[in-house]
Formats: structure tokens, sequence, C-alpha cells
């Protein structure tokens, strides 16, 4: 792995998740009964980057929600941070960030980034210290006393996303963190998340529906099918550690993209891929 | 943004003001030009006069209504708040204060202020406050509760993330997430404080409020007395009015970013 293990309690070699024949049926045995996700096998190393990408409805949210612990497995197992995924949320194992920042209005730039660790108990010189250590890393330091609504979609992505690592947990949970974001602030913010990644060694499992997205950021590339949500190729990127904007013009980086297209083709065939972008 | 919108707020103040100020010169105007008998309708610079003769006297009616609507809107508030929360923990309790407000909006305010009048010792203020009291908190229970319920669904999911106790998600999300709420219920509230203050006077007790001074200066045939008492009224609503919105603007920062676009 090129990443040095995040924590001590987290063990050499140990996964950092294990989602083992995971299933998961909405309303069963109802006239409404969605058989969102089947038999998911997925294992993610510490330190590792992994995608989910694949048509809208295949279960992507889903199966991060099951990871984190705010639905629970109609029927399989799953292991985070080597504990039972209710006890990794309790222990907030991890961090997560949504397509909509979700910052809370009434609170400044800080005090958002502060929240998960006041509900931790932090005593006030601590959270302050950490907040303005977690600004600094999402190079927004001016803006700490300004109130949400006073900052653009992108600063308060990055603020959602400052606060999803505030509390410096081993695992990063994103389900289309960039999706609400112009191209340009985009690919900054792929960068940022990629160099934070690296100098805080965190495991990143992340939704997308942009397919140079996935290949860029990510280590590995699970390719997802709907109706029943199955896992139905998984890509190994290797593009190198440093990675900046000539990746994105390198032969490589269109040879794993044409890869993730042709994978999500052939789900194409079978269910109908709708909703991927292709830039 | 703030000098600005600030600006925009006394632009928009100046429109009713003139209004008002010629309303009343067309009514003074009216009035003489009519030649219309003072008992069915004085002038208002003969309100103005009697108004400026007996300031004492509309002051201390003035002061003991507003402190009964006061008294009242407060209580009303916090209990109204206190009660939406406790409610939307233990939906029992929910299903049980609705239908109860349902039955005891439906009475008329007159019967209640009677009861309320015969369980208290003559002369006290409190069977009116508590009339306001019950009015204020069915508005501010229904929008709160309301408020509370509506949350967002990524600021919950986060604070499920993050482990949060029901009472920590209360404090942190749901409670200013109803903030809105709160103070919309306040601005229907405030102005209708004053006036269940001044119909509960109007039924019994003491003669010493707005709603008694109205009906009697009028029947003693005082009648520019009479409307300069009912412009203190006016003003006293005004006032509530007024006050619950700058507080709502003081207090809601972020709804008011909203609203401006
Ligand atoms: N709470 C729920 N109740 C019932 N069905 C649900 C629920 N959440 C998701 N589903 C269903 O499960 C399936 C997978 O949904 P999910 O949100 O995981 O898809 P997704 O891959 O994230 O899609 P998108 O790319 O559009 O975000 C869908 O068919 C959806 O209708
Ligand atoms: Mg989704």
């Amino acid at each position: 792995m090129k990443h040095e293990s995040h924590s001590p309690d987290q063990s050499l070699g140990q996964p950092a998740v294990v989602v083992d024949n995971v299933s998961k049926v909405f309303n069963a045995g109802g006239r409404q009964q969605v058989d969102a996700l089947l038999d998911i096998s997925l294992t993610v190393q510490p330190g590792e980057f992994v995608s989910l990408i694949g048509p809208s409805g295949c279960g992507k949210s889903t199966l991060l929600r099951l990871i984190a612990d705010l639905l629970s497995v109609s029927s399989g197992s799953l292991v985070v941070n080597g504990k039972p995924a209710a006890q990794a949320r309790l222990d907030q194992d991890y961090g997560m960030a949504f397509q909509q920042a979700g910052l809370f209005d009434w609170r400044n730039v800080a005090k958002n980034i502060e929240l998960p660790l006041e509900i931790r108990g932090w005593d006030q010189a601590k959270r302050r210290e950490r907040s303005a250590e977690m600004l600094e890393l999402v190079k927004l330091s001016e803006f700490a006393s300004h109130m949400p609504w006073q900052l653009s979609g992108g600063m308060q992505q990055r603020v959602a996303i400052a606060r999803a690592l505030a509390a410096h947990p081993p695992l990063l949970l994103m389900d289309e963190p960039f999706g609400a974001l112009d191209e340009m602030t985009r690919e900054h913010m792929q960068a940022e998340l990629l160099s934070i990644c690296a100098s805080t060694s965190t495991t990143v499992i992340f939704v997308t529906h942009s397919i140079p997205e996935a290949v860029y950021l990510s280590d590995r590339v699970v390719v997802m099918s709907p109706r029943p949500g199955r896992i139905t190729a998984t890509i190994d990127v290797n593009l190198g550690g440093n990675r900046n904007d000539d990746t994105r013009e390198a032969s490589e980086f269109y040879g794993k993209i044409t890869e993730v297209r042709e994978a999500l083709r052939g789900i194409e065939h079978v269910g109908g891929a709708r909703g991927i972008e292709d830039r | 943004m703030n000098g600005a919108s600030l600006q925009r707020k006394v632009a928009n103040a100046a429109v009713p003001v003139a209004f008002g100020v010629g309303f009343v010169v067309l009514w003074e105007f009216l009035v003489r030009w009519r030649d219309i008998k003072q008992f069915i309708l004085p002038r208002p610079s003969m309100i103005w006069k009697e108004a400026v003769n007996n300031a004492g006297f509309l002051r201390s009616a003035a002061t003991v209504s507003g402190t009964n609507a006061l008294v009242g809107l407060v209580c009303g508030i916090i209990i109204g708040c206190a009660v939406a929360m406790i409610a939307n923990r233990f939906k029992i309790l929910a299903e049980l204060v609705t239908p109860l407000s349902a039955a005891i909006s439906a009475i008329p305010i007159v019967v209640i202020v009677s009861i309320l009048n015969n369980m208290f010792r003559i002369g006290s203020e409190v069977p009116r406050r508590l009339m306001v009291t019950i009015v204020v908190f069915f508005v501010v229970f229904v929008n709160v509760a309301r408020g509370l319920r509506q949350s967002n669904s990524t600021q919950m999911e986060l604070m499920r993330s993050y482990a949060a106790s029901p009472s920590q998600v209360m404090k942190k999300v749901r409670f200013p997430n109803a903030l809105p709420f709160l103070f919309t219920a306040i601005k229907i509230a405030a102005p209708l404080a004053v006036t269940t203050a001044f119909v509960s006077e109007y039924f019994g007790g003491t003669q010493d409020g707005l709603g008694q001074k109205i009906p009697a200066a009028m029947a003693n045939s005082k009648d520019p007395l009479g409307w300069a008492y009912v412009g203190a009224a006016c003003v006293l609503g005004l006032g509530f009015f007024i006050a619950a919105n700058v507080l709502e603007y003081v207090a809601v920062p972020w709804q008011r970013s909203r609203n401006s676009g």
C-alpha cells in the first residue's frame, strides 16, 4: 500500500472495509419492494481510494449508507475498521460528505467544522485548534467566521469536506460531493481532495457519475449495474501517487477511461446506463 | 449588503406612512366638508387634542393592556415551544395535544374568559394574561411543531453519522431549523396577543385596560376620547407587530439572506 496505516488501533493488514455478500431490500414483502443491492462483496484496504460508478438507481448511495450504518443490511455482513458497522458509527470511525454540503445555517464556518467534535465532547480549545487546522487544509482560513450562505457552492463543499475530516477519521465516505460544482471548481477540488487524502492517509469510498473523475481520483473503480444492484467489474487504475493536471492529458488516463466506459457499456446492453457523464 | 437592505426597508416603509398621512388628511377634510356629527365620526384634529389632554390616562391604560399582552405572549411562546419539542420526541403527546388544541380553539373567547374570571379573585389580571397565553400557545405550537418535523435530511443523516443523541439532535439541528417557523408564528401571534388582551379585558374584571376604556368612553358620549383610546390601541398593536419583525430580522439572519434572494 502506498500510504501508512492511519491510526494505531487499525492493525496492519486489516482491511478498512469488508462488505461480505450484502443484500439490501427496501419494503420487503410490500407492493413497492425494491431489490436495491444483491450479493455485494467488496474489500477496501487502508489508504485506498475506491470509486463506485454505475447508472442511476443501481444502489451506490445505498451501499455507502449501509457502510455508514445509516441503513441496515437485509442480509450479509459489514465490517468497518475491524468492527460491525454500527459500532464503527458510534465510534465516529468515518466522516461523511454528500452532494448537498448540508452546512448548518446558524453556525459560522468554524463552528460547522467543529460540530462533530462538539458531539464527541471535545473541549473548546481543542476544537478551535482543530477547526483552524482543517480550514488551512481546505484553504479557507480567512472565512472562519463567515456564515455558510456567504460562501460559494465550491467553498461550502470544501467546508463540508473539512467537517468530514475534522475528527481525523480513518475512513471518508463521499456521495457525489462534487456533483453540484462547475467543471473548473470540480477539477480543482479533485486535486485538493487527493492531496488532503495523501497527507492524512485516509481511506476513501467515493460515489460519482463521472468516469474521468473516478479514474483521476481512484486506485480502483468499482462498476455497478442496476435492478438488482450488483458489482459487474472492478478496474485497477494505477496512475501513480503524484497525479496532477498533466495526468488528465496522459494516454494511460484515456486508456482507463475507455476501460471503465466499456465496463459500463456492458451494463447498457442489459439494463440501460442512464445518467453517466462522459466528461 | 446590510446598509442596502436597511435602506430598502426604509423605502418600503415610506409608502404605507404616506398612505396613512393622506388618509388622515382626507378624513379631516371630509368631516369638515360634509359637516358630520361628532358622535358619528369626530375629526382627527379633535381626537388628537383629546389624546394630548388625556395623555396620562391613555398611557396607563395602554400600559395595562400592553403588559397583559406581553406577559401572555411570552408565556405562550415558551410553553408552545416546550410542548412542541416534547411532542416531537414523544409522538403520543402530539396525538393528544393536536385534537385538544382544536377542541379548545373552537370555544369562544368569551366563555373561556368568563370561566377564568370565576377562577381568580376579582380585579386580578391573571385571567386576561392566561387567555392571551392560550391563544398564543396554539399559534406557536402548531408552527413550531411543523418546523421541528421539517428537518433537512442531509443534516439529519450527518447527525446520525456523528452518533448524536436525540437531545443533541433537538438542540443543535431541529430547534434551530424550526426558528424561522417560530418567528413566523410570533409575527402572527404578537398582534393577536394585543387584540386578545383587549377582548378579555372587555369581558369583565378591573376597568383599567384599553379593552374597557374604549367602550366606556364611547358610551359616555366622549367620542373623541374613545377614538383616542382606539388610536392608542392601534399604536400598541403596531408596536407589537414591528417588534416581532425586528426580532426576526435579528434572530434568524440566514432567513433574511434567503428572502432577499
Ligand atoms: N429509502 C428508500 N426506500 C425505498 N427505496 C429506496 C430507498 N432508497 C433507495 N431506494 C431504491 O433503491 C435503489 C437504489 O437507490 P440509490 O439511491 O442507492 O441509487 P444510486 O445508485 O445512488 O442512484 P443515483 O446515481 O441516482 O444517486 C433505487 O431503485 C431506489 O429507488
Ligand atoms: Mg445516489
